[in-house]
């Protein structure tokens, strides 16, 4: 759907011209929640704005739905940015337009007639929620409102990709939630392509498919979100995990085994689960030992839960072998401490 | 009552006077509006970073501007007779008041329209040229509706700048009630009616003052 080729971009300046953003390749699948996730300054919004051009690349190339957008000529790349929705931050809402009027704008722009545009506003307004807000002011809105009049907006020309730039970064917790919800409803009901930047793990697990991160302009590392979860390769992308999980070295360095005379401690490592979520409650109802959750950390990606759980089991050694033993049978991966003896 | 305050009034030559102030603040308004919203949208899309980008003409237009309004205005009135003589085909009366009127007014507006316009929130424009916006669609329908309480209170300052150049330009014979003023009042000693042209003219800026501030507000939707 989206394939980036070398792309670069220079901004000249006195001193020294910024590189903030160094030969990225990249490939996005139609239908695809990809995110992009680095500090502040990483270039991740320059790389977003070159997608639609409003910035200029220095070199490489853009192909989107197969046309090249980077070759293309000003009138060409108006009609093309027709077909990719954008998502803003601060939303970028016109204050002097109602609800109904921003999300008509778009339609307007593509000359679309003013009745079929009052029915397509409609049906947008009832997309994301917003039904009874038609002829409200954007000053009268929340924040969570805002944004759903502008994925309204960016959603009107019924386009193949959303773009969005920090999307929930001035949202609260729990409006964060709902909007990604509503991306994700959207992906899924329309098959639309969506790319996502943000600075903040949580999102990218909660949402997306596949992530690369970015660090001065160049793509760190970058895969399925749960591999990046598993298997962080790089310090960057290290930390943006422990956003998320906790640091591992420090929970391991717990002395855990020191409270227990008896039983063993294990580790279970939940990874992308679906089906062995109550895999505790299983094994102290099929095996004679006590299951004790010491501490751990799970969360869920959209491809499953995934983290780990300390667990400390007390029983017969015999007993606990075979519960251990049928917990490998499961996609959990099991690791044994120690004897607690 | 007010004959016997003001015995050098007459009524019906006041109400002449006060129709040729309209005139002249109202057509030179409007010729003011158009020519300095065309010239504040040079200003503002030809400099740096703006939609036509382009330093000569950002150059020209700024020093334009910033020549007319650097004459004082009774020697822009001087300035234009010729001007004025070929385009009206006279000097005298509120109608010959009115190139001098606009071409004075006209640069300072054109400065408030240009910041009303850089207030425009950069991220709107950026949006909508995320849409496919063509350029006249950005100036039309984003530039100028956002920036429109700014741009109608620059028309309430510069409305009441006017009302002062046509008191200016009574001086030399343009009509309404500066003129009345000077000639009537100022010239044959009879202050009463210096007194009532002042207070009618104080009047009339009021009057500006509450509309524009009323539209003004009326539009503010942020
Ligand atoms: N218009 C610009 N002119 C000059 N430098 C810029 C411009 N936009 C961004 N930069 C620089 O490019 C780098 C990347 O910025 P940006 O893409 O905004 O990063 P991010 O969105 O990841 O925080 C930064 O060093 C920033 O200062
Ligand atoms: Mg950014």
């Amino acid at each position: 759907m989206i394939t980036i080729k070398g792309l670069k971009k220079v901004y000249p300046a006195k001193h020294q011209d910024v590189l903030a953003v160094d030969n990225l390749n990249l490939e996005v699948s139609k239908g695809e929640i990809f995110g992009v996730i680095g500090y502040s300054g990483a270039g991740k919004s320059t790389f977003i704005r070159l997608l639609n051009r409003l910035e200029d690349p220095t070199e490489g190339q853009i192909y989107i739905d197969g046309k090249e957008i980077s070759a293309m000529g000003k009138q060409q790349l108006r009609k093309s940015r027709q077909e990719i929705g954008m998502i803003f931050q601060h939303f970028n809402l016109l204050w002097s337009r109602t609800v109904r009027d921003n999300i008509a704008f778009p339609l307007e722009i593509a000359g679309i007639s003013k009745g079929k545009r009052r029915a397509r506003v409609d049906e947008l307004i009832e997309l994301v929620g917003l039904k009874g807000r038609e002829d409200a002011y954007p000053s009268q809105l929340s924040g969570g409102q805002k944004q759903r009049v502008g994925i309204a907006r960016a959603l009107a020309n019924n386009p193949k990709v959303l773009l969005c730039d920090e999307a929930t970064s001035a949202l609260d917790p729990d409006t964060t939630d709902a909007i990604l919800r509503l991306l994700v409803d959207i992906n899924e009901k329309l098959g639309l392509t969506i790319i996502l930047i943000t600075h903040e793990m949580h999102v990218i697990r909660k949402i997306c498919h596949r992530v690369a991160v970015m660090e001065s302009g160049r793509v760190a590392e970058q895969g399925d979100v749960l591999d990046v979860f598993l298997h962080p390769q790089q310090q960057v992308t290290k930390r943006f995990v422990e956003q998320v999980m906790g640091d591992k070295d420090q929970e391991e360095s717990l002395h855990l085994l020191e409270n227990y005379q008896n039983g063993k401690v294990a580790r279970l490592h939940f990874v992308g689960e679906t089906t062995n979520q109550a895999l505790i409650s299983q094994v102290s109802k099929q095996f004679d030992v006590a299951v004790n959750i010491l501490q751990g950390k799970i969360t869920q990606t959209q491809k499953g839960a995934y983290g780990t759980l300390f667990v400390h089991m007390e029983g017969s050694d015999e007993e606990i072998a075979r519960a251990i033993a049928f917990i490998k049978t499961t996609s959990v991966e099991v690791e044994v401490d120690a004897d607690a003896e | 009552m007010l004959s016997e305050l003001f015995p050098n009034v007459k009524m019906e030559d006041i109400w002449t006077a006060i129709g040729e102030t309209f005139y002249m603040t109202l057509i030179s308004l409007a010729g003011t509006i158009v020519l300095g919203i065309l010239l504040g949208l040079l200003l503002f899309l030809t400099a740096k970073g703006g939609l036509w980008q382009n330093k000569i003409l950002n150059f020209l237009a700024a020093g334009l501007v910033n020549i007319f309004r650097a004459i004082p205005f009774i020697i822009l009135i001087l300035l234009l007779f010729p001007f004025t003589d070929f385009l009206i085909g006279t000097i005298r009366g509120p109608k010959a008041a009115l190139p001098a009127l606009i071409i004075g007014s006209a640069p300072f507006y054109a400065r408030l329209v240009e910041i009303g316009l850089k207030e425009v929130d950069k991220g709107v424009v950026e949006a909508a040229k995320a849409m496919g916006a063509k350029t006249h669609t950005i100036i039309f329908k984003v530039l100028i509706p956002e920036s429109m309480p700014a741009l109608v209170s620059g028309i309430t300052v510069t409305a009441i700048a006017l009302i002062g150049y046509t008191a200016v330009a009574g001086v030399i014979g343009a009509g309404g009630l500066g003129d009345f003023a000077y000639f009537y009042g100022f010239q044959r000693h009879d202050f009463d009616v210096v007194f009532v042209c002042t207070v009618l003219i104080v009047i009339i800026v009021f009057i500006f003052q509450f509309i524009g501030d009323y539209i003004a507000n009326k539009l503010d939707k942020r």
